[in-house]
């Protein structure tokens, strides 16, 4: 077990040091220097030297393996350097916007979990064919629907038509109801197809049948031996919907103006700010691949086929 | 259930409606054909349409509008109303296919070949090479799509082919994946085996059954992403890093449309589900391949 | 033989029982008029191949049809009580309580994320039978009941942690937990192993006469059905062809479809399916063996890496004479398929020495290995899998040749055709693809591909085990035709003890990897050389009508 893990350990530090270099390669050879676009503005007056000087504090023109060994250096001690555009510490930019994020983050997956969960279980349940092919089909729905769109018409629906929700000064969590919702669509649709197809397979077991022979009903076997073997797969699209959830909060703290990490990237790459975008990246990378190795060592508890090796032979 | 294996071997096995699609006569084959499905043909077809000849559709000029006709609510005259230079909707609607169609082809092109290739490499090689293929593939998964395209338009600049590649890029991944695993579950089949059993050398075996074989639901995903780079390439519009004002990218309809959402509602709505219907039948299609793949 | 029936009302009385499945189009009749009953502490064996209906009519009686099937006409009475058209809640009741299931797969039939023991007070605690400490113990005998050792471990484990034996025990104490009227068993040992399948069906008399239950055993072997059975109903295309008391039926069957069923089940027929071997081959000097297997040995690592290797196959020898049949025989994990993957050149073996017509394996790597395998070929287990589903019956019979692409197109179609209609196909099944072919006619196609480089050796893997009774015994009349025909020499894999005893001329069998028994088959069959030999053929299901006769 303990081989297993450290395996699994250095499997998941491979995949950061690789996509740290992949970032690297992306956003540090990129052709607009970052530096000479913001400095040789000709309303800050610099001349020459004092760029230079500039350029010199961000090593912007040491060799490039030099660059990359010390950045390597500085992600692994939680330093992301300096965002050329703001000026301020990189870290200091991403801690004051990963509250909102957070918070709109993980109302959005529960709700996305919520909206899954039922559509998946009261399509299995009902008894009229009307109600569970509609419900079926609201998953291919919502993956169909651009997210950005999505918020775009809610707004256009509750706010200026319906007039629920204020669009001026609403309220801490009334400002989230809307983007709550549009981040939880995008989310929902992958879990629910999933689900749904989890439980349609799990229903033609045999054991199902053995169950319904006992006389179980079929509200039981759906909670007490559907259920959890139909659950248990869902987990390994954990870092699918760990993406989705990135997605959306990019377009949504866009179209609702939320002070978010998902403002804050659309800012860095409009204004090329490669720094602050390589450490979304990697610290992206880092929770992508923290979710995958919690996954990985909670099968097995989940799971008894993975607790013991072999079956017994008689 | 209606099979009978029975002392007549050697009649034909009826049942379950087996039979190839070719001996179908015209009306059951009709029959057969749910109506989503030819919706959904319909759909995309008249998309194509917009894209390789709008002129047919619309005697309006995409990019200029027309003095006094701004924000006109949608009649008779103008399907889809105007925008706020007096553009007619529909019309930019129509010339907009072609920015995002042909960027979502040219994404999953990309992602197709570059994803089957090393998917099929991978595959069928040796455990050092496929090793080292699915490390770079579980690399690739481990940086979300957006932040992943994103950071390739940081390096290409904006505009839509490179929109078309970084949201290529980000698929490639996936179609390996998938590549590979079909490839391997093919290989491990009996008939592989029995093909290399009697004679066959590996290049034969891999070129007649192996890849026939494994890619079929390949491409029934391929579709699929199609539908899914359309959405992520009108993300890009919208977000600005796609193609430039005043070209009339679906995406980027909507984004323009925001600014009025309070009085000329048909600016975003209109775009939008045009979108929304061009993905679910893309879906739809894939699905039905899907099917016939199993 | 029930001989209360005037007193008591049958348990189960099933009349003119019409079933049909809805295909997406239309409804297709599965069932047709179905009507026989079941008398108390009766077993009435329904027997069948595929698609004659015997499993629908099954699932119809306990209420659990696939969601595309339908009774259309008909009553299936419970102790004189209709209960076809019961809605799903009136049946819960019945469920488990009068009428009980022992399914056919116990590897799947088990939830596989729940304890042995959950699944077994499931029952008692959905029909109020028991509850805390009480149930804790009935759950406990029970599976002591139905002969598992350790119970008090077993209520603590998963299915995955028992043998398919074992889960199959489980299950029947689930079946019998609420001791109901009924129980269907729907092909209860079709997959376990013979020894294993013999034992099984002996706990489910034992438990029947305890507690008088009735049993409605479905099964498309005659074997069993004949041992265990007080009445038969032969169903075929969902029609009942005959019905009547066991002995009578065996005896003086009255339809002619029974009489071909009795003809071609492997376990009645005193005569051998083969054309003897002739006084040539029998004298034949001892050079002439084709294939000689020598102190083979495989070795596998383990997948968890640790430990040493697991010894799959363990010092094998045998050798075959050109012409004749050698059968290999054992249950499963006893090594077989290892052993021939390494005959026909799949697999490197760890040691010993393989020598096909001369030629020694070990010696052979790549090109030389390929021009090898002309001279032996395989034939396997499953049709649907070993054809490939894109390609024409005239491809793949045709593909061998084009490897060794000596002959010119015209006369590679010429030869394809020839062997094709060689093996009984019609020309009208070049074009087609596989899944529009039959078993049969499959497994037709797979022995024409074998065939078609004029192989010295076809090593055949299973190759009649999936099939129909009646369709087996036309593929081992064609086999048998084909080695008198063109002098082949046959390695026959196989578990159907019945079915080496029928074909073969030689026999090995094998037990956890090594040789047991081995020798002409006359000999090894009437003198089992070791205990297991002698419980494989006593374990041959249908030998209690093989004394009868």
């Amino acid at each position: 077990m303990s081989g297993y893990l450290l395996n699994r350990l250095g499997q998941a530090l491979f995949v950061l040091w690789a996509a740290f270099t992949i970032s690297f390669v992306l956003l540090q050879a990129m052709p607009g220097d970052a530096i000479l676009i913001k400095f040789q503005n000709p309303e800050l007056g610099l001349n020459p030297q004092q760029i230079a000087n500039i350029r010199a504090s961000y090593a912007a023109d040491s060799a490039i393996w030099v660059q990359y060994v010390q950045t390597i250096g500085r992600f692994s001690t939680g330093n992301f350097g300096y965002s050329v555009q703001a000026g301020v510490p990189v870290s200091t930019m991403l801690a004051a916007h990963l509250p909102a994020t957070l918070k709109l983050a993980s109302l959005g997956f529960v709700l996305a979990a919520v909206l899954a969960v039922a559509i998946a279980f009261v399509s299995s349940l009902t008894p009229f064919a009307w109600l569970r092919g509609a419900l079926q089909s609201v998953p291919s729905l919502f993956i169909s629907i651009p997210t950005f769109w999505l918020g775009i018409m809610l707004i256009q629906i509750f706010s200026f038509r319906l007039k629920l929700v204020p669009v001026i000064n609403p309220g801490p969590w009334q400002e989230l109801i809307l983007p709550v919702v549009t981040l939880a669509v995008p989310i929902s649709a992958p879990l629910a197809q999933v689900l749904v197809r989890n439980i349609d397979d799990v229903l033609t077991r045999p054991f199902v049948a053995v169950a319904r022979a006992k006389g179980a009903t079929r509200h039981w076997v759906l909670w007490r031996h559907v259920a959890k073997n139909a659950l248990l797969p869902t987990l390994t699209i954990a870092g699918v919907l760990f993406g989705e959830l990135i997605a959306g909060a990019v377009v949504t703290e866009t179209v609702f103006g939320l002070n978010g990490i998902g403002g804050l990237t659309e800012r860095a790459v409009g204004s090329q700010d490669a720094a602050v975008l390589q450490a979304i990246v990697v610290l992206s990378a880092l929770a992508f691949v923290v979710i995958n190795l919690i996954v990985d060592l909670l099968f097995p508890v989940l799971d008894p086929r993975l607790r013991t090796k072999a079956g017994a032979t008689a | 259930m209606t099979t009978f294996d029975t002392i007549h071997d050697d009649v034909i096995a009826s049942g379950r409606g087996q039979r190839t699609g070719r001996r179908l006569s015209l009306p059951l084959l009709m029959r057969r054909l749910p109506p989503g499905l030819v919706l959904s043909w319909l759909v995309l077809g008249i998309a194509f349409l917009w894209a390789v000849a709008p002129w047919l559709f619309t005697s309006y000029n995409p990019l200029e509008g027309v003095g006094g006709e701004q924000l006109r609510r949608p009649d008779a005259g103008h399907l889809l109303g105007t925008d706020a230079l007096g553009r007619d909707l529909y019309a930019r609607i129509v010339y907009g296919a072609v920015h995002s169609l042909a960027g979502a082809f040219v994404a999953v092109a990309l992602g197709l070949v570059i994803g089957i290739g090393l998917g099929v490499v991978a595959g069928s090689v040796r455990r050092r090479l496929d090793d080292a293929i699915m490390r770079l593939v579980d690399v690739l998964l481990s940086i979300p799509p957006l932040l992943l395209s994103l950071s390739v338009i940081i390096l290409l600049g904006f505009g839509t082919v490179n929109a078309a590649i970084a949201v290529g890029l980000t698929s490639v991944a996936g179609f390996a994946r998938l590549a590979r695993s079909e490839v391997v579950r093919v290989r491990r089949s009996d008939y592989v085996e029995a093909a290399f059993g009697s004679g066959g050398t590996f290049s034969a075996v891999l070129w007649r059954h192996v890849l026939p074989n494994s890619l079929t639901s390949v491409l029934g995903i391929a579709a699929l992403q199609f539908g899914s780079a359309v959405l992520q390439i009108s993300t890009l519009g919208f977000l600005g890093y796609g193609a430039p004002p005043p070209t009339p990218e679906w995406g980027l309809l909507i984004a323009e449309g925001r600014n009025y959402i309070s009085t000329a509602w048909w600016l975003t709505t209109a775009p939008g589900v045009v979108v929304v219907l061009v993905v679910l039948a893309a879906n739809r299609v894939s699905q039905s391949f899907g099917k016939v793949a199993a | 033989m029930s001989t209360s029936a005037a007193a008591s009302p049958p348990v189960l009385e099933v009349e003119n029982l019409s079933i049909s499945y809805h295909d997406g189009i239309a409804h297709h009749r599965a069932v047709h008029d179905v009507s026989f009953r079941i008398e108390p502490g009766e077993v009435v064996a329904l027997v069948g191949e595929s698609g004659s209906g015997k499993t629908t009519t099954a699932q119809s009686i306990i209420g659990l049809l696939q969601a595309n099937g339908r009774i259309d006409g008909g009553s299936i009475k419970l102790n004189g009580t209709d209960i076809a058209r019961w809605s799903d809640r009136q049946l819960d009741v019945v469920r488990g309580a009068k009428i009980s299931l022992v399914p056919q797969d116990p590897a799947s039939s088990l939830n596989p994320v729940k304890t042995i023991g959950a699944q077994v007070s499931e029952i008692l605690r959905i029909h109020g039978a028991a509850s805390g400490h009480a149930l804790e113990a009935q759950v406990i005998s029970l599976l002591e009941r139905v002969g598992l050792s350790e119970p008090a471990l077993r209520v603590r484990q998963y299915p995955h942690e028992l043998s398919g034996g074992m889960r199959q025990r489980v299950l029947i104490a689930i079946a019998v937990a609420l001791k109901p009227q009924l129980i269907i068993a729907d092909e209860p040992t079709s997959a376990l192993d013979v020894t294993v399948q013999r034992r099984i069906l002996d706990l489910i008399d034992e438990l029947r006469t305890e507690f008088g239950t009735s049993v409605l055993l479905v099964t498309h072997d005659l074997g069993v059905a004949a041992d265990r059975a007080d009445r038969l109903v032969v169903l075929q295309g969902g029609r009942v062809q005959e019905l009547g008391a066991t002995k009578i039926v065996l005896a003086a069957p009255r339809s002619a479809y029974t009489r071909q069923l009795i003809a071609d089940a492997p376990s009645f027929s005193a005569v051998a399916r083969k054309t003897p071997a002739t006084a040539r081959e029998k004298a034949a000097p001892s050079d002439n063996d084709v294939v000689i297997v020598d102190g083979l040995v495989q070795d596998f690592v383990r997948p968890d890496g640790d430990g040493k290797p697991f010894r799959a196959v363990d010092g094998l020898s045998f050798r075959v004479r050109r012409g004749t049949t050698h059968a290999i025989v054992g249950e499963s994990g006893s090594g077989k398929t290892t052993s021939i993957r390494a005959i026909v050149g799949f697999q490197k073996p760890t040691a010993g020495r393989i020598e096909i017509d001369g030629t020694d394996l070990s010696q052979l790597r790549g090109e030389t290995l390929r021009q090898f395998r002309r001279k032996i070929q395989l034939v396997y287990q499953n049709p649907y899998g070993s054809l490939d589903p894109r390609q024409t019956v005239f491809d793949i019979v045709a593909e061998p040749l084009l490897n060794f692409g000596r002959l010119a197109r015209p006369a590679r179609e010429a030869k394809a055709r020839a062997i094709l209609s060689r093996v009984g196909l019609p020309e009208a099944a070049l074009s087609r693809r596989p899944h529009a072919l039959s078993g049969g006619q499959r497994q037709r196609v797979a022995i024409a591909r074998a065939l078609v480089l004029d192989p010295d050796v076809v090593v055949l893997d299973e190759a009649v085990s999936a099939l129909d009774v009646t369709v087996q015994a036309r593929i081992l009349d064609l086999l048998d035709e084909l080695q008198h025909d063109l002098g082949l020499t046959y390695l026959f894999v196989s578990h159907d003890l019945a079915v080496v005893r029928q074909i073969s001329d030689t026999v090995s069998v094998l037990k956890d990897g090594r040789l047991v028994d081995g020798g002409a088959v006359e000999d090894v069959f009437e003198r089992p050389g070791s205990d297991y030999t002698r419980e494989l053929i006593n374990a041959i299901p249908g030998q209690n009508r093989a004394a009868l006769v």
